[in-house]
């Protein structure tokens, strides 16, 4: 026997060492199904490689800071420009949105709906990766210290970049991507509304799977999260579809480009608190009247007499006002004067600018109904050259206004209510006595 | 110098100096852990499975070669957090013990024939981890030949590249 062992001294050795690293390997798989300790090795490993990359990221970052901000600062200007400009635009699309997303919470709120939102999140850079083509992770410098545990979802701002996988260190976490052949994100069709999973391919590429071969999917469809894996939260955006194609079985294959750029990360967010609740409208007790004063269209607009002496509107009101000698949007080419209609009548279908107006005027009309809501003091929009626009608030407002947003605007008041206030006004075209 | 020899002709085993035999696997783990994040197409070159089959083949001794490629696949395991330990570790093991057996037989200082070999080794090394990853871990990896092929010749071309890096570390026993 021990002629045997000597003769084949090299081959005992081999079997020796697989059987030992197959023996592990048994352990651990075994194990994985619970909530197995971290390798001490992995341990080890990870603290040895992180400070190294750690300071290469340090001094890469350093350097290209001072290069940037104190020397090479070519071009600032006009981009600054640009993204002033760029503001403006986010800003008016922003009151654009915010109305109807206020009127999809009034609706989650009818139904009874729970949104979830994103409550907490921890910003962290990315200092390390696998390496391997086979296991498309990250490492990132926050650990459990600062809140991260096994699971959270780990985001950009474009998009889904993946999860925390476990074995999470004090200062280090690992992070499994969603371009892995081992992950896998609920996801949904932003337009068809059909649900797949978005999976990883050993070619690094992300597919989108479980969608039937008989549905349609247009390239160009973007891919949202589902929230069906109860790690990303709904509404994220996962990627973009960029080829469809017949795959096996009865499944569609369905190439996605990720929304987020995977090959280029360096800094993330970690989501480490999601939040339920109900959508914030203040209006629990919505009468049909009031409902009904929403949807129906205002009172057309009564041609009103030039008159400089017509009285100051009694309650809130919008004043629209075009510039002297200039047509007001939607009066059919009449000039008009200074005219006054109630907030209600502004509210419902953006009738204040007139409906054939331009999307500037509709976007003016929008940014105008939100600072009614919010009780704004008296303020002054210019639109153009052609429409001023004033709103004024009352000061003690007899219409109930719902509040755009869990945090109340300045000024604004929660109790206000239109109690048998008529939904429009008249203008007022007479002269006083 | 030749110090061993075959029946047909003489070779020569080359050792390393304690600190290049330790930083070479070290920084090539690190390079591969790192590199990628900046250069993303990195991560189709496996750095340490090409430092496991030059040490290999330079020594030209078994129970090193196997030695090295468990130690460095062990390594490259740990810093793999979705994939047990002992993945890479097989797969390298039998590597380093093949390349190293091979090492004995053929010229290995040709820049060809050190490309061949690196091609041959780099889809054998697939080929057991696909197998363990699978068999043994129950991971549903998809295998894809024209994938592992361009990998293999990426590879092969970074290889030759490297040993003549390498061969500079070498010491004549």
């Amino acid at each position: 026997m021990e002629n045997l062992i000597s003769r084949y001294r090299n081959l005992t050795i081999l079997a020796v060492l697989l059987f030992g690293q197959v023996l592990g390997l048994a352990v651990q798989v075994k194990r994985s199904g619970e909530n197995a300790p971290t390798r001490l090795i992995r341990i080890w490993a990870v603290d040895a490689v992180t400070p190294l990359e750690k300071g290469i990221l340090a001094f890469q970052n350093g350097t290209h800071n001072i290069w940037h901000n104190y020397f090479y600062l070519r071009g600032v200007r006009q981009e600054n420009r640009d993204l002033k400009d760029k503001i403006q635009q986010l800003e008016i699309e922003r009151v654009r949105l915010s109305e109807d997303a206020e009127q999809a919470h009034r609706l989650q709120a009818l139904f009874n709906f729970k949104e979830q939102y994103i409550a907490k999140t921890v910003p962290a850079q990315v200092i390390g990766s696998s390496g391997s083509e086979q296991s498309r992770s990250i490492y990132i410098d926050k650990g459990s210290k600062d809140g991260i545990k096994p699971d959270m979802a780990v985001i950009t701002a474009d998009g889904v970049v993946g999860k925390v996988l476990r074995g999470v260190q004090n200062h280090v976490s690992s992070v499994l991507l969603i371009d892995d052949q081992t992950s896998g994100v609920g996801a949904i069709l932003e337009k068809s509304r059909l649900q797949g999973v978005v999976r990883g391919t050993p070619a690094g590429e992300v597919v989108l799977e479980r969608v039937m071969s008989d549905e349609a999917v247009e390239t160009g469809e973007k891919v949202l999260t589902s929230g069906g894996d109860r790690i990303f939260p709904k509404g994220l955006p996962v990627g973009t579809v960029t080829k469809v194609s017949p795959g096996q079985e009865l499944f569609l294959n369905i190439r996605v480009k990720p929304a987020a750029d995977l090959g280029r990360l360096e800094e993330v967010l970690v989501i480490t608190e999601e939040a339920e609740k109900a959508p914030a409208v203040t209006d629990e007790h919505i009468r049909a009247a009031d409902v009904l004063a929403q949807r129906l269209p205002s009172i057309p607009d009564q041609p009103a007499a030039a008159n400089p002496f017509a009285p100051p509107p009694p309650t809130s009101a919008l004043k629209i006002a075009p510039a002297p000698g200039e047509v007001a949007p939607g009066s059919n080419g009449t000039k008009t004067t200074p005219k006054t209609t109630t907030a209600g009548a502004a509210k419902p279908t953006g009738g204040v600018a007139g409906t054939g107006s331009t999307t500037a005027n509709s976007t003016v009309s929008a940014a105008v109904k939100t600072q009614q809501k919010a009780g704004f003091v008296p303020a002054k929009i210019n639109s153009g050259s052609t429409t001023a626009i004033e709103v004024i608030a009352p000061p003690k407002p007899k219409t109930k206004v719902t509040k755009p947003s869990s945090e109340p605007a300045p000024g604004a008041s929660d109790k206000a209510k239109p109690e048998s206030a008529p939904v429009s006004q008249p203008p007022t075209s007479e002269p006083p006595n | 110098m030749p110090i061993t020899y075959t029946s047909t002709e003489q070779i020569e085993v080359y050792r390393f100096n304690i600190a290049a035999a330790i930083l070479i696997p070290l920084v090539a783990v690190f390079l591969q852990a790192f590199v990628p994040l900046r250069l993303h197409f990195f991560s189709i070159f496996d750095l340490p499975l090409l430092v496991v089959i030059f040490f290999a083949i330079a020594r030209r001794s078994q129970v090193s070669g196997m030695l090295t490629g468990a130690a460095i696949g062990v390594l490259q395991d740990a810093l793999t957090p979705s994939m047990p330990i002992g993945v890479y570790g097989i797969a390298n093991t039998v590597v380093g013990y093949l390349a190293s057996s091979l090492g004995v037989k053929i010229d290995v200082e040709n820049a060809g024939s050190r490309g061949l070999m690196i091609l041959f080794f780099y889809v054998l090394h697939e080929v057991i981890y696909f197998a363990v990853a699978r068999g043994m871990v129950g991971l549903t990896l998809h295998w894809s030949w024209t994938h592992e092929l361009g990998s293999a010749f990426a590879n092969a071309l970074l290889g030759i590249a490297i040993f003549a890096l390498l061969d500079r570390f070498k010491q004549r026993t």
